[in-house]
């Protein structure tokens, strides 16, 4: 039964493309709307949920032989919050500007979904090794997926990246992007993609096979 | 059979839940005692970042930290504010209470003889983004300026009437009600230790 479990190294290449939490399993959209207008605000919330989820991770693995059925989503909850406070005050003591600019989304990662959902699939089940490879692993899917959409909008919001100029001077920066319809519609867009690319890819694996078995090229 | 009751054993239960909550119980408190420190030092530097925005004519460079007993007994921290000719200029005055989702801490500004309110400045917040997060920006801030201290602000939804009027933010009543509320606190507090105490001040 143990052998049916993904092994670590399943576990952290899933969490970054095949289970991205944000393309793959739609987990996580408060922050990944909410802070997308910029590449450092979103490279904060990623660095802050990457903390929270593999510290969660590690913590639930290591007790999962303690948890009571009944218990253990206020076991999770628990956990999750403690290490988001400490995120939350560290940010606050070291990166103070950005820690203001956040502002109620820092705390909000307690009830980011994408954090509890790895402690009841992976962290309560699997042991130590594997939690945290999911946890870096997802951690990673996550900062991928936020600075995607946090390029394409503060590039076409504010011409810049990571703060610094991109765009030629005279580029007017589209506003809408900076605001939160930019982040429904470059996450609704991106998405499709996603989609697009997955199925194109799903039809042409389909195509070459049925190909080989039939005609042998050609078609 | 139904007489005796089976004794649920709660400790068997949630030993693992009060454990876990006095470590992290402990974790946090040890963590708020390393890194408080630095972040009311973030905090002051941002306050006096913020001075000369909320009484005109202020040199933060000479500004002046005094510690008064409130009416309610408690010391607290402000600021007595100067021109950069050494005049006194007015106070800046830190305050804080609960808003809608959790603390609202604010600095005040105040004119020398505490009579108007110069400037509101939000030190920290986590009111709803989009609503109550409005209590930031200049627009609503700027309701509170000019205002006299001799009676407590109140928080009105439509045009105001009065010199003591405050029309609310929109969607954000509760929010707009706290701040209206904190400086109120503040003043009541604060105005006439204040006055007593300044300007010829280490007399003891």
């Amino acid at each position: 039964m143990a052998t049916d479990e993904p092994t670590a190294l399943e576990r952290f290449i899933n969490g970054i493309l095949p289970e991205n939490p944000v393309y793959r399993q739609l987990l996580g959209m408060c922050p990944t709307l909410a802070v997308t207008n910029g590449m450092k605000p979103a490279m904060t919330m990623a660095a802050a949920t990457a903390f929270v989820l593999i510290s969660a991770n590690i913590m639930i693995s290591l007790i999962r032989g303690l948890l009571k059925p009944h218990l253990r989503i206020l076991v999770f909850t628990l956990t999750i919050a403690t290490f988001v406070t400490i995120a939350d005050r560290f940010l606050a003591a070291y990166v103070y500007e950005m820690s203001k600019q956040l502002g109620p989304y820092v705390p909000l990662i307690i009830v980011n979904c994408l954090i509890i959902s790895r402690c009841e699939i992976c962290a309560s089940k699997q042991s130590l090794k594997v939690a945290a490879a999911d946890g870096v692993g997802m951690s990673l899917g996550f900062a991928l997926a936020l600075a995607s959409i946090a390029t394409v909008r503060e590039i076409l919001g504010s011409g810049t990246w990571m703060g610094l100029r991109v765009m030629p001077a005279a580029w007017p920066g589209w506003g809408i992007m900076v605001l939160p319809p930019g982040a429904f519609l470059t996450l609704g867009l991106l998405l499709a993609i996603a989609e697009w690319a997955t199925a194109r890819r799903a039809a042409k694996g389909a195509a070459g096979r049925k190909a080989a078995a039939h005609h042998h090229g050609g078609s | 059979m139904s007489q005796a009751p089976k004794r649920v054993n709660y400790i068997g239960q949630a030993w693992l839940v009060i454990l876990l909550a006095l470590l992290y119980g402990g974790a946090l408190a040890g963590v708020q005692n390393t890194l408080s420190g630095k972040i009311a030092e973030n905090k002051k530097n941002e306050t006096y970042h913020v001075i000369p925005s909320l009484v005109s004519g202020a040199d933060a460079a000479k500004t002046v930290e005094l510690v008064v007993r409130g009416e309610d007994g408690k010391e607290a921290q402000v600021y007595q504010v100067m021109g950069p000719d050494g005049a006194h200029m007015g106070w800046v005055v830190p305050a804080a209470g609960q808003g809608f989702a959790d603390r609202i801490e604010v600095l005040i500004g105040f004119d020398a003889s505490l009579s108007t309110i110069t400037g509101l400045y939000v030190l920290d917040q986590k009111e709803t983004p989009g609503l109550g997060d409005y209590i930031t920006g200049a627009d609503f801030r700027d309701r509170f300026k000019g205002r006299p201290t001799d009676e407590p602000l109140v928080v009105v939804k439509s045009d105001p009437q009065a010199d003591n009027q405050i029309r609310a933010l929109t969607g954000a009543t509760i929010s707009s009600t706290s701040v209206s509320d904190i400086v109120n606190a503040a003043v009541a507090n604060l105005k006439e230790p204040m006055l007593r105490q300044a300007p010829g001040l280490p007399e003891d």
